[in-house]
């Protein structure tokens, strides 16, 4: 168990930094939904499951749903509509 | 109107503003439009001149020592704050007394009477639940009060009140996912269901398994949530509205208040508490455990829904 659990540290270690180095923010958004999730975990194996029911409908679920939100009025998490409609936008604010 | 204002000017234009006049300063001051000013060719180039030679000489990292010195000391300092910050954090981890050692602080007289008294105080069989809404329920009260405030700054911030507004914020609402996304329909329709009977079940339960009022409202929000990405804010209009968020925030907040007032009254003056605990266990037990846990599960539901109502088009 203890392997397993060390196993878990090492990868909230690498979520922790991961987070902070990528430049796409909707890549470091779904990274923090990881380490949320894999923090419930922590939190079951540590015999807290009320924690642990808390975090993962919080941190996981409800979180991560509004910073996509917050990124998708900002613009920031581009689709091929998206890109074709900016374009547009250029062109029109040029004229 | 005009002549009024001029004059009693302060009062009516303070009326009038009130009222919703947004020019209140019309006919009392002279305003023109600003003309934007016309750079003929010659200046046009003098400026452009100038402002590639004020280029070159201030913003130049060859031209000017200062900004180099500036950045490399930036990049440094903030490298040896960072450090710094790490150290302090790491050296204050290291005092922390090792998990689980019978000899920690945490482990005093405190929480040996939670566990001890816990089931025949309060008569919850999940103390965690029995401390929170019974030993701490004032603090538990705070945090309600936490989240209703918060919902109210995000309702002001972000809730449109044109109806113009509103309208094109619901035009552009689904401009750019596809509507109605067949798998994810499905998914929806296997998943809530089970979502929101497991949240009404954990709210329940709280005082018997683990979770309790926060946990069950935090995963039926994600419920509605996951209900709204899948159909659509015309099908959860239906039985939620604006209304209807704002009189169960007010009354799960005014109902937890009175319950907890009650609590608190009869045991400062050493009354006899009329509410039975019941036998440990059963459902209908542990006294107004229960009931808190759902007004606090109700309002946690309603403000998670809100908040993502309001952050997606500012109306639910």
């Amino acid at each position: 168990m203890t392997v397993f659990m060390n196993i878990l540290f090492l990868f909230l270690l690498v979520c922790a930094i991961a987070v902070s180095f990528t430049k796409n923010l909707l890549n470091s958004v779904l990274i923090y939904m990881s380490f949320s999730l894999v923090m419930a975990l922590i939190w079951i194996m540590l015999e807290s499951p009320d924690l642990a029911i808390t975090e993962a409908a919080v941190g996981a679920g409800v979180t991560t749903v509004l910073f996509l939100v917050t990124l998708k009025k900002l613009y920031s998490v581009r689709t091929g509509k998206d890109k074709e409609r900016s374009a547009g936008e250029e062109k029109q604010d040029e004229r | 109107m005009n002549d009024k204002k001029q004059k009693r000017p302060f009062r009516n234009r303070f009326r009038s503003w009130f009222d919703g006049d947004t020019q209140t300063f019309d006919h009392v001051m002279p305003m023109h439009a600003q003309e934007e000013h016309q750079l003929s060719e010659e200046e046009r180039k003098e400026y452009e001149e100038e402002y590639a030679q004020m280029r070159e000489r201030v913003f130049h990292v060859e031209h000017n020592r200062e900004i180099w010195l500036f950045r490399k000391c930036f990049e440094i300092m903030g490298i040896v704050l960072c450090v710094l910050m790490i150290c302090v954090l790491l050296i204050a981890v290291s005092y922390l007394p090792p998990t689980g050692n019978a000899d920690n602080p945490a482990n005093n007289e405190v929480s040996q009477l939670y566990v001890e008294h816990g089931i025949e105080d309060t008569g919850a069989v999940n103390s965690v639940t029995g401390m929170i809404l019974s030993y701490r329920a004032f603090d538990t009260f705070g945090e309600t009060n936490v989240l209703f405030i918060s919902g109210c700054c995000v309702m002001i911030l972000l809730l449109l009140d044109h109806k113009a507004q509103k309208n094109s914020a619901i035009a552009n609402d689904r401009f750019y996912e596809p509507k109605n996304d067949v798998i994810l329909q499905q998914v929806a329709r296997i998943l809530v269901p089970i979502v929101f009977i497991f949240s009404i079940y954990v709210m329940l339960n709280g005082h018997l398994s683990p979770g309790g009022g926060f946990s069950g409202g935090a995963m039926m929000g994600a419920g509605m949530i996951l209900y709204v990405c899948a159909f659509g804010f015309d099908k959860t209009r239906r039985f939620f509205s604006e209304r209807v968020y704002t009189s169960v925030k007010v009354t799960a907040l005014v109902l937890y208040g009175v319950m907890i007032t009650y609590y608190y009254i009869m045991g400062a003056n050493g009354l006899e508490n009329h509410i039975p605990l019941g036998t440990p266990g059963a459902i209908l037990s542990a006294g107004l455990i229960l009931p808190i846990d759902l007004v606090v599960g109700l309002q946690v539901a309603c403000t998670m829904y809100a908040f993502y109502a309001l952050f997606r088009r500012g109306g639910f």
